[in-house]
């Protein structure tokens, strides 16, 4: 029977209450000393081979017979108003068949209403103005210099405080401050808190916009069929984007079927529905041809979203001991032009440590620059970072270890809202990870290796976030009559090894062996509904629903082959992929069974049960780094990274191992050499592009050690699994510039550590 | 004063010099295309011979995507085109398996989980393929020089080290 009850979903460090409905019983949580024999081993991805030949079909792969092309003009201006668009050149061009914009397309409200699909008032250089259909791109390319656009080029702001003044250029005409106030957190009295501190320290940190550069662009290819419309799109969350483009286009849900097999990767940035989707869509519409609209990767870097720049300023009172009793935490955002959320950075600041008294000020503000989307773990890598670079400061301060003051103000329950947590294995990380990098002998390793110009230096820092998943999220578990199995599920794969660990999982449970399941998602024609994969969620969310299923399927098939074997059912059990009578020992093929049964199909249901009430549901780990820094060049080499998290149990060791090593790789590159820049004068960004934009390369990776405190969650579902894919990136800059600080013996409180920025603070010493 | 130039605007007519018959041999094979002498080596192979596993990641040389041998060698596909290719051996992640025998590379790309989303991966293994070639016992420090052109945003740089000194093992052997 179905029921439906409420429950606390956390997504993005924020806690939504739903109602939901689950479907059947769910299963008793898999015991800590459970005995596996698929689930906890490291398992190749069971798409491996069709990720390394080129077989693998990414959304930019898709083609379709007669499909054309379409690109988008954009604004060069950073706020402009169409006077007028004169598109007649253009369309004359031969090969053109379409040429769309604010005078001809359907007005269709987007990004919660602060602008169209094409506006006429455009507020950031990038913002979408036209978009031309053609036989090929080079004719799109021709066709975009011919399109003449009278603007009338308005005033513009760029930094966020200015755009906070009276007199300030507008973004949006309901001012530029999100939602019209900060977001304020207190608890207890902050001033009361700061009365009683024997130490304070004071600092203000500031983030760089970093660019999510996903190597496969953003894009759609979009088909209809009479009514009804097919996109593949290289999205996070193929049910959202069939939501919003029903919506854009005024169809019923069931008219637009969502796909995306294989993603280039993703990070945040693909977790709604972009413009050129709808685009692709109305497109197709006009023209009765597939139309495929994909940016290049200069527009991705204008217009896909990215991690907001942040000013953040932290005061910290501590008794002399390390007690902390004060925190308060303003963090400024540039959102750029348009969001979905506040995307402040001050979570870590209220849920990491013990602290009585607690203000926290997140000050988001628009402006006319590219727009803020999910970055991996949004708020928390800038927030930690600032934090953690506070905490070093105070521990300084008060001559103790820095390791020591964490450990003396370590939360034993959630210091925001009381609860106990389910799990919380962080103490275990700090040990493990101290351990590992040979914290004790720092200083002695420090005075051995330095010299004049090379310093050597180490440094820490924690990480806490959700992770927790949650319903609704619901899978089909299918035995097929030649004895295979098939997992059916709405989630996607966004190269984190999603495929992989849901067929784990759903092997362990048939007792087959995983070259027997295959894994179907990404697909909403599939019926399945699944969360998006964002937030740390996807496994936790789905993974549970497959283990239902799988037991209801493994259910079925026993009762079934009892019957059809005349074995009685106590008699009988599955085994590596069939059935074994456990008096007799003999071995009985699945597919005999059905062999009776004329294509007779076994179909599990499953549903992804509530999470526990009051109690919170985190993940944890600290990372730790050493570095060097040449005091000539100003150059910081990371020597050695050393990682230990803590989220629930492992179910594949090896895919674990890859997030966690990709998000200290994108951490580094936050750290040391990426940040997108803007000519200030003209509103315009100067390197959106892989040649200007720094991200890491296989030659700046150090020495990354990694490993799981392995703590299956008796409570938060029935796996015992947390998220890994946000967690690994958290911590990375905060430890890399506590390093860095403790190399040269002052601070550098702006990201990226760049080489001028450390010649700079030397300089000034 | 200085009037204001008046800037010509190119005619609404098609440009340059229009299609041309290209001959190209990809993995051992000749395939004739006819396209535009602008066609990039990368568009020709993904939208004329429909060999998608090489990717479009940038189109501006940066990123390592488009990576295709040519004449053993490892280029951007996206910085050739077509027309300066005839003549030429062009291999593509297509040509490196023989029917469902995948390549000692691709096999240890597999089991060191050596990508994630895999969309960088045909121009990693090729990567690797030309530095094995030329020098079958490399370095870890050579395989990172040989791959600082192939740009991985999901940072499996290190599981490409351990998979590429596999192989060259196993190539050995």
């Amino acid at each position: 029977m179905a029921r439906v009850v409420k429950t606390q979903v956390e997504f993005e460090g924020r806690f939504y209450d739903e109602y939901v409905v689950i479907e059947g019983e769910d299963l008793p949580a898999w015991r800590a000393d459970e005995k596996f024999s698929i689930v906890g081993q490291s398992q190749t991805r069971i798409d491996g081979v069709e990720r390394v030949t080129g077989a693998a079909k990414f959304t930019h792969d898709i083609q379709l017979p007669g499909m054309l092309y379409g690109k988008i003009l954009r604004s060069p201006h950073p706020h402009a108003r169409i006077k007028s668009i004169d598109t007649k050149r253009a369309e004359r061009l031969p090969g053109v068949r379409a040429v769309l914009h604010y005078q001809n397309a359907p007005k269709i409200p987007w990004r919660m209403g602060l602008t169209l699909l094409f506006d006429q008032t455009l507020r950031y250089a990038g913002d979408e103005v036209a978009c031309v259909i053609a036989d090929d791109e080079e004719i799109c390319e021709d066709a975009l210099d011919l399109i003449e656009v009278n603007y009338e080029v308005l005033p513009f702001v760029l930094d966020p405080v200015k755009a906070l003044e009276p007199g300030a250029p507008k973004v949006h005409d309901s001012g530029n401050l999100f939602q019209g106030a900060p977001e304020i957190y207190e608890r207890g009295e902050i001033e009361k808190g700061f009365a009683e501190a024997d130490v304070i320290v004071e600092g203000t940190f500031r983030t760089q916009v970093a660019l999510h550069n996903c190597m496969e662009t953003h894009g759609s290819v979009a088909t209809w069929e009479g009514e009804s419309l097919t996109i593949w799109d290289s999205t996070q969350h193929i049910f959202g984007v069939r939501d919003t483009v029903a919506q854009a286009l005024k169809l019923p849900k069931h008219k637009v079927r969502v796909r995306k097999q294989y993603m280039g990767g993703g990070f945040g940035s693909k977790n709604s529905a972009g413009k050129y989707a709808v685009m692709a869509a109305l497109a197709a519409k006009m023209t009765g041809r597939p139309v495929r609209v994909v940016l290049d990767r200069h527009e991705e870097n204008l217009a896909a979203g990215n991690r907001p720049s942040s000013i953040q300023t932290l005061k910290v009172g501590a008794k002399r001991d390390g007690a902390l009793t004060a925190i308060y935490h303003k963090s400024i955002v540039n959102l750029g032009a348009y969001t979905a959320w506040g995307g402040g950075t001050t979570g870590p600041t209220r849920r990491l440590y013990v602290c009585p008294h607690i203000k926290t000020e997140d000050v988001c503000v628009f402006t006319n620059l590219g727009p803020f989307s999910a970055f991996r773990a949004p708020g928390y890598v800038e927030g930690t970072f600032a934090l953690e670079s506070m905490i070093d400061e105070l521990a300084q301060k008060l001559n103790l270890d820095s390791l020591e003051l964490r450990l003396r103000n370590y939360a034993e329950i959630d210091p925001a809202t009381g609860w106990p947590y389910t799990t919380k294995g962080l103490r275990q990380a700090y040990h493990r990870g101290a351990t590992l990098i040979d914290w004790q002998k720092r200083t002695a390793l420090k005075e051995k290796d330095s010299t004049d110009t090379k310093k050597i230096g180490f440094g820490m820092a924690s990480q806490i976030w959700g992770g927790s998943g949650g319903p609704p999220a619901y899978a089909l578990v299918k035995i097929n009559p030649d004895g295979t199995a098939v997992v059916i599920t709405g989630t996607q794969d966004i190269g984190t090894g999603t495929k992989t660990a849901l067929a784990q999982v759903a092997a362990e449970t048939l007792h087959f062996p995983i070259s027997l399941v295959k894994v179907e998602l990404g697909d909403t024609q599939l019926g399945v509904y699944s969360p998006l994969s964002a937030g740390s969620m996807t496994l936790a969310s789905v993974g549970p629903a497959v283990r239902v299923a799988a037991e209801d399927a493994r259910k079925q098939l026993m009762d079934v082959a009892s019957q059809t074997l005349e074995m009685p059912l106590d008699e009988l059990e599955i085994d590596r992929g069939e059935f074994l009578n456990t008096r007799t020992r003999e071995r009985i093929a699945i597919k005999t069974i059905f062999e009776k049964l004329q294509n007779f199909m076994i179909i599990g249901r499953g549903a992804r049960g509530p999470n526990p009430e009051k109690k919170s549901v985190n993940t944890f780990g600290a990372q730790f780094a050493q570095v060097e820094v040449d005091t000539e060049t100003g150059r910081v080499s990371v020597q050695k990274i050393v990682a230990v998290h803590e989220s629930g149990r492992v179910i594949n060791p090896l895919a674990i191992s890859s997030q966690l090593e990709g998000g200290i790789i994108q951490g580094l590159g936050f750290a040391l050499t990426e940040q997108r820049i803007v000519d200030e004068r003209f509103g315009l960004v100067l390197n959106g592009n892989l040649e200007m934009y720094k991200v890491p390369t296989a030659q700046d990776v150090p020495e990354i050690i990694t490993e799981m405190i392995d703590m299956p969650d008796p409570e938060v579902n029935n796996l015992g699994v947390k998220g890994v894919g946000e967690p690994p990136i958290i911590p990375t800059a905060g430890a890399i510039a506590n390093a860095v600080a403790d190399a040269l013996g002052r601070r550098i409180c702006e990201l990226p550590l760049t080489p001028d920025r450390i010649l700079k603070a030397l300089e000034s010493q | 004063m200085a009037k204001a130039v008046k800037l010509r605007k190119p005619q609404a007519q098609k440009r340059g010099p229009g299609k041309t018959p290209v001959s190209l041999k990809v993995n051992h094979g000749l395939h004739t295309i006819f396209v535009e002498p602008r066609r990039t080596l990368l568009d020709a192979l993904r939208k004329d011979l429909g060999l998608i596993g090489t990717k479009k990641g940038c189109d501006e040389g940066t990123c390592g995507s488009c990576t295709v041998l040519f004449d053993g060698k490892p280029v951007y596909a996206c910085l050739m085109l077509a027309i300066e290719c005839e003549g030429h051996e062009i291999e593509t992640i297509e040509g490196l398996s023989q029917g469902d025998q995948i390549h000692p590379i691709q096999q240890a790309f597999i089991e060191h989980d050596a990508f994630q989303c895999g969309f960088c991966t045909p121009g990693q293994i090729l990567s690797v393929k030309a530095l094995l070639d030329a020098n079958p016992s490399p370095s870890a420090d050579d395989v990172k020089r040989a791959v600082s052109g192939n740009l991985c945003r999901c940072g499996a740089y290190p599981k490409i080290v351990q998979a590429a000194l596999k192989a060259a093992e196993r190539l050995k052997s």
